[in-house]
């Protein structure tokens, strides 16, 4: 007999396309972040931190990457006998076979694995932020209250609460209503995209709303479940919280971790984060090195210096070369003489000798300026960049790029080079 | 591959000084971010040997802990696996491993139950990458009945802390001397062995019923002229860490760009047990030059050619000067380390100085309470 008190199902098949090419080949929960961790590190070691031990990943953009980062759970101790983490795909059915078209008829379609492990509570998780979070406390609150849903909910600034979901409690914190990105706010307390469901609730939903389309919780299930009388409960969390679906909010979180004792720390013994770590060696600071402030991963050789920044495992920064404000993911190479001025380096990127990024005035991206925005130069996975060029502001690049690629040897702020085809 | 692997991990020596108090030589930490055993377990691995027991002895409380799942060294298979094999105590012996041939023969029904035709033994405290599979291979065409993995020290290095060996123009063996006084060979033994299963059965039993128990002295050089043992040469890098001059050096060897290259970027890998670790952070005033820094350390001072290893903090104002400090260590604030090697799990206090004089490396251990600093 099978029984797990709470399953989790965490959602990971989202582009996140406000990325941009960070997410071109992966997935967001995917994507690297603090040095050595991916997005879906957080949710994950949150929950086995929490005692969750049954975890379903639902997968849908370009999953490679993130199936092999989780591959059977090793690192976070997920690989049970009964349980453990299960990717969950799309799949063919016999009637109709369909992508996931939203957030609960993903997990609609995966109703059959919920039912193999005779939940009483389901914890629905996103895989686009960066906290830790005991969902065992949510569960007792979730018992105390005698809920049919719990959100978990976080208060922000008033100022703020005009760009979230926000909820308006009772004194009893039961939601009497909810309020999509108001422009007059009621309330602060801002939903996280967390929810804990007692498994009926949750089942009957699915299944009464299974014909809807792009079924998703925020705008359909919870506000029928709310409807139709069930108890929908606000859990009031207070602790680091961070959406890292822009670039800018990514890029700042990563540069928070930089700060002498950061909101976030990492280095508690307590609610450790976990990841598949698969380079072992120290890093080397050669003697014409100079580091003042950053994160370094494993393995990583650092013969330029280092400044503000946060860089990955296995990366090489060259003699010479000057990085300030920037992220440098895994087993990037930054040839000698390179200056990088408040950048985003994807994975294995490399960067020609003496070239600079990050130059000139800021201007607005001409192609996507909701997107390249915050003065960023982002240089996505195996992306070349040849040796000698100047790279402006709010920029993107992807691709092997040649110098004729760069009129001038220049790539202007606000441009966008995107090349199809090769990548290292 | 049609071998075992058998490491001998039970050692210990006292050229270790105070180092060797709390662990055998095959748990000492190395390189930053590993342990001296790793590299026989990964060559072991990578050279696909399935199944190895580790021999230990000699306090063995951090290496137990080291070896406490086979999964980093891709072990934990249905077929073979990791073994450690401590003494025991049976009907039959009630003795601790009198040596290396009777720690063997007190486990030798682990070799009886093999069906491996032939056996690696190799010491844990060798560092080295190396294709068992080459050697086995040289082994069969010798025809040989015992294989020595053997190296040539440099010119200035003093062999006699090894096993010093002679050998014919075709690799035969024709002299071996155990820790010689005076020697005028440079050719030592890596103590790295390939030898046939039953033959291995049958000279331990034999050395066993004569109440002998080393196994180079009463087997190797024993049976020299009697056998054919031959020696395999390797002209790659190899090290052993046992006294803390060489431990010292193996570990500075790492500040240099071919030997971290050879081993940390360059096939096959060296594994070693993750530890979820944050990377290491380096906060205002941190000023590192040539050295290398392993994950969850903390950087507020200085410091200049040295190693640090995992998760050590170090105060604001400290000059840490060509020296080791090994995992989990504390520094408190403007404090001077030069010429030493700090214990693991030490807690320094602030404003302190050690250093290391006339060539000396001076071993630090300094257990003070790190909460009340």
């Amino acid at each position: 007999m099978i029984k797990k008190e709470m399953i989790a199902m965490l959602l990971a098949g989202g582009q996140g396309s406000r990325l941009g090419v960070l997410t071109s080949h992966i997935a967001k929960p995917a994507v690297a972040f603090g040095g050595k961790y991916r997005i879906i590190d957080f949710p994950l070691s949150n929950c086995i931190n929490s005692g969750v031990d049954t975890v379903g990943v639902l997968t849908q953009y370009q999953p490679l990457r993130l199936n092999t980062h989780i591959g059977i759970g090793i690192p976070w101790d997920l690989d049970r006998n009964i349980g453990g983490v299960s990717i969950l795909p799309p799949y063919e059915k016999s009637t109709c076979s369909e992508w996931y078209t939203g957030t609960a008829n993903a997990i609609y379609q995966n109703l059959e694995y919920m039912e193999y492990y005779n939940p009483d509570y389901v914890l629905i998780l996103g895989g686009d932020h960066i906290y830790k979070m005991d969902y065992e406390i949510m569960l007792e609150y979730h018992k105390s209250k005698n809920a049919d849903i719990t959100l978990a909910t976080i208060p922000v600034p008033m100022e703020e609460a005009s760009r979230f979901g926000v909820v308006i409690t009772d004194e009893n914190k039961r939601i009497i209503e909810f309020e999509e990105k108001p422009p007059q706010p009621r309330s602060n307390l801002a939903s996280m995209g967390i929810y804990i469901f007692s498994w009926n609730v949750l089942k009957d939903a699915l299944i009464a709303l299974s014909e809807q389309k792009g079924c998703d919780f925020g705008k359909h299930i919870i506000p029928y479940c709310h409807q139709k009388g069930d108890g929908v409960f606000a859990y009031e969390y207070n602790g680091y919280w961070k959406d890292v679906g822009t670039l800018g909010s990514y890029w700042e979180s990563n540069m928070e971790l930089i700060d002498l004792i950061p909101e976030f720390n990492l280095y508690e013994e307590f609610w450790k984060i976990y990841t598949k770590a698969d380079t072992i060696p120290p890093q080397f600071i050669a003697d014409t090195a100079i580091i003042d402030k950053a994160i370094i991963g494993e393995g990583t050789e650092i013969y330029g210096e280092v400044y503000n920044s946060v860089i990955g495992s296995g990366v090489t920064i060259g003699q010479g070369a000057i990085i300030r404000d920037s992220i440098i993911m895994k087993a990037a190479v930054i040839e000698d003489g390179v200056i990088i001025n408040k950048s985003i380096i994807a994975e294995g990127a490399v960067i020609g000798a003496n070239t600079q990024l990050g130059v000139g005035e800021e201007v607005p991206n001409k192609l996507y300026p909701n997107i390249y925005s915050f003065g960023l130069v982002t240089v996505a996975e195996n992306t070349k960049i040849p040796s000698g060029v100047k790279i402006g502001k709010n920029t993107a690049i992807e691709g092997v790029t040649l110098p004729e690629d760069y009129p001038n040897g220049i790539l202007e702020s606000g441009e966008t080079l995107i090349k199809a085809g090769d990548r290292l | 591959m049609k071998a075992i692997g058998l490491v001998l991990a039970g050692g210990n020596s006292n050229k270790m000084r105070e180092l060797s108090n709390k662990r055998a030589i095959a748990g000492m930490p190395i390189a930053g971010s590993y342990r001296a055993i790793d590299f026989v377990l990964s060559n072991m691995s990578n050279s696909h040997i399935h199944k190895v027991a580790v021999i230990t002895q000699y306090n063995a409380k951090s290496l137990n802990e080291h070896l406490n799942s086979s999964k980093w060294w891709d072990f934990g298979r249905k077929q073979g696996g990791l073994f450690v094999f401590t003494p025991t105590i049976t009907a039959r012996n009630s003795f601790w491993y009198r040596g290396t041939a009777d720690a063997m023969y007190q486990n030798i029904s682990f070799l009886k139950k093999s069906h491996e035709p032939y056996v690696v033994i190799a010491s844990g405290d060798g560092i080295y990458k190396l294709d068992y599979n080459k050697v086995l291979e040289y082994h069969i065409n010798k025809r040989a009945d015992i294989t020595v993995v053997c190296t040539k020290l440099p010119e200035e290095e003093d062999a006699s802390r090894f096993g010093v060996i002679k050998a014919e123009e075709d690799g035969r063996i024709i002299q071996f001397d155990e820790k010689p006084i005076v020697t005028d060979s440079n050719t030592v033994s890596t103590g790295i062995y390939i030898i046939r299963r039953r033959q291995l059965i049958e000279l331990l039993e034999k050395a066993a019923d004569e109440v002998r128990f080393d196994f180079v002295k009463d087997i190797l050089i024993r049976y020299k002229d009697v056998k054919k043992v031959y020696a395999y040469t390797m002209d790659t890098y190899w090290n052993n860490i046992s006294t803390v001059e060489a431990f010292y050096r193996t570990n500075l060897d790492f500040l240099k760009k071919d030997i971290r290259n050879y081993f940390f970027r360059q096939y096959p890998d060296i594994y070693s047990k993750v530890e979820d670790l944050p990377p290491a952070k380096y906060n205002q005033g941190s000023n590192v030059k040539n050295s290398l820094i392993s994950s969850g350390c903390i950087i507020n001072g200085q410091v200049e050619n040295s190693i640090l290893y995992k998760k050590v903090y170090i105060g604001n104002n400290c000059t840490i000067k060509n020296s080791i400090i090994l995992n989990d260590v504390y520094i408190g604030n403007n404090t001077h380390i030069e010429n030493c090697i700090v214990e693991s799990r030490c807690t320094i206090r602030a404003n302190s100085n050690y250093m290391g004089e006339d060539g000396e490396i001076k071993i630090v251990v300094e257990k003070n309470n790190r909460y009340v600093l």
